[in-house]
């Protein structure tokens, strides 16, 4: 049985249109990259499976059960662990609070044991500690998250989500707003997350980057999927090279020269 | 200042530290901005007023039953708050004095303009309370309810708390329950206000309607903010330092609102989190005296706290 499949999902905001019937299946294990255009509706599909964002139409079932109705609590504790385009750190928390919280889950959170001391969860030590050196964020550890840089609150927030051992990640632009050469650690971080046969999707907005890592990639362009296949196909599909890669090509070369010219930095 | 007038301010100031307190873990643990801590000690001044005189109960009883009251009315208000962007809420709150104030008013069971008086004092066996001994329980009461935030602090309960004020959205998707916490902090918070309210009941001797409104629960907020949002000591200090202004310069009486009110304002545009709370000037100031590094660096070199967390959908 297929761990996601969506069914003729349909997201309205008033008159506009997000996602306009869409079908995927993600099997367990896989790795989908999804990418498409600004307004595609990447970040709504990711909303509507992580429980956010309830659909207008059509069906849901997360390992073989309709998500209908559950709130992102719920699918955090039914296994969907997810990090924001925009880096949504605990500020006033500790980086390893933060790991730690992601830790707690269900058992922890949803329970009498919310009032017991955290220091007492020794068990949870090891895996955060694991987390932090993965990441390495391990010198930042007892810093607040407030004080990070951007590379390295995204990779404390992959640190937070990882934390839960969630059965599906959803990676929303994991590397908005980091440079080229955050980029390769950042896809060696991704790439390992994938042992333990975790289910990963992957919003990306640099194209390269999104197909280098997935064994399947789906194309969005206004809310409908136009492509879906493994990477080489979708790379040369005709219809996304029109749709989607051509302007993309032309928005990389933006930003290339953005990156040239010092201090700016496209997100 | 005779030592007996000392000690009535003192007590004064530990009721206040109770209800700065308690406040501190709705608003600087939780981030919800809440106006109606004096409200909560209306709920629970009244009904020890009325259990003790009415019913002829013992101050040590009225205590659980005013903590329960204005438990329950915390619920009432967190509920809500649910409901409600944080500017609403906030606005909310500061409507839930008026709506206290007016039942304790129109409600004849409660006494109306009047209120309750001749209350009883405490005892204990044939010992009457004299103001050296609601020191000893204030204090008392302080201490619990410093401990619990101390405690509370170190809970995953604690934890969550800050995490909610932080980012609703990331909590959520964590795995913390939003709601059934938030309704915790506030229903905690209020009861702990409740505490202050039995003691205040019998201390005063006598309540009345105008004493608990809005005013009182701006000059506890003011507390708050001048102390320091989350964090204990700042709570208490801004009860000592705000509390014992009125008697230390007293023209400030006659202008305490006024006062109070300006401080609020101040603190807000100049010192959020308070003297002593985050991004403390004192502490900062401190730090570079001192050799000891106590202040933190508040340069921005995070993304800070602007308006950009809330991402495109």
């Amino acid at each position: 049985m297929a761990l996601l499949e969506i069914d003729a999902l349909v997201v309205r905001f008033g008159g506009l249109t997000a996602l306009d019937g869409i079908d995927l299946t993600v099997e367990a294990g896989e790795f989908v990259s999804i990418i498409g255009p600004n307004g595609a509706g990447k970040t709504t599909l990711f909303n509507v499976i992580a429980g956010a964002q309830p659909p207008s139409r059509g069906q849901v079932r997360f390992d073989g059960r309709s998500i209908r109705g559950f709130g992102t609590t719920r699918m955090s504790y039914l296994g969907v662990s997810r990090t924001f385009q925009v880096a949504r750190p605990f500020r006033s928390l500790s980086v390893r609070e933060n790991v730690r919280l992601g830790a707690a889950g269900r058992q922890t959170l949803a329970s009498a044991r919310t009032l017991a001391p955290r220091r007492r969860a020794t068990d949870m030590t090891r895996r955060v500690d694991e987390l932090l050196a993965l990441t390495d964020l391990e010198r930042k550890a007892d810093h607040k998250a407030a004080e990070l840089n951007i590379g390295e609150l995204r990779r404390l927030e992959l640190a937070r989500a990882l934390a839960a051992e969630p059965r599906l990640l959803l990676l929303d632009e994991p590397a908005a707003g980091i440079g080229a050469d955050g980029m390769r650690p950042l896809a060696r971080l991704i790439a390992g997350s994938r042992e333990h046969g975790l289910t990963v999707l992957l919003v990306e907005h640099h194209v390269g980057f999104a197909l280098s890592l997935c064994d399947r990639a789906v194309v969005l362009d206004a809310g409908r999927v136009i492509a879906d296949g493994p990477p080489d196909a979708v790379r040369t599909d005709p219809l996304v090279v029109n749709a989607y890669l051509g302007r993309a090509a032309s928005a990389q070369a933006q930003v290339a020269r953005a990156a040239a010219a010092p201090g700016s930095v496209a997100t | 200042m005779s030592l007996d007038y000392l000690i009535v301010v003192l007590v004064t100031i530990s009721i206040y530290a109770i209800l700065v307190v308690s406040l501190n873990i709705v608003v600087g643990y939780a981030g919800q901005p809440n106006l109606a801590q004096g409200a909560f000690l209306g709920i629970g001044a009244y009904f020890a007023a009325v259990l003790s005189v009415r019913y002829g109960w013992s101050f040590w009883w009225t205590i659980p039953a005013a903590v329960g009251a204005a438990g329950v009315a915390g619920f009432v208000l967190g509920a809500i708050s649910l409901r409600l962007r944080e500017d609403f809420l906030a606005v909310t709150t500061i409507g839930l004095n008026f709506v206290v104030v007016a039942i304790f008013q129109y409600v004849p069971f409660f006494g109306g303009a009047v209120g309750v008086y001749a209350i009883p004092l405490p005892s204990i066996g044939d010992h009457q309370f004299g103001n050296a001994d609601f020191l000893a329980v204030g204090l008392g009461m302080l201490a619990v309810v410093v401990g619990i935030s101390w405690y509370l602090e170190r809970t995953w309960f604690g934890a969550a708390l800050l995490a909610i004020k932080d980012d609703e959205t990331a909590a959520a998707a964590t795995g913390i329950p939003v709601a059934p916490y938030k309704i915790g902090a506030f229903v905690l918070s209020s009861a702990l206000a409740g505490l202050a309210g039995a003691l205040y009941a019998p201390f005063i001797s006598a309540v009345t309607p105008t004493s608990f409104g809005f005013s009182e629960s701006v000059v506890i907020l003011a507390m708050l903010m001048f102390g320091g949002l989350g964090v204990i000591g700042g709570a208490i200090a801004g009860a000592v330092v705000l509390g014992a202004l009125p008697e230390v310069f007293r023209f400030i009486s006659d202008y305490r609102l006024l006062a109070f009110g300006s401080i609020l304002v101040f603190m807000l545009r100049f010192q959020p989190q308070g003297l002593f709370g985050e991004h403390s000037a004192v502490l900062a100031t401190i730090g570079r005296v001192v050799p000891r590094r106590l202040g933190r660096r508040d340069a921005g070199s995070g993304p800070g706290r602007g308006p950009a967390s809330d991402g495109p959908a």
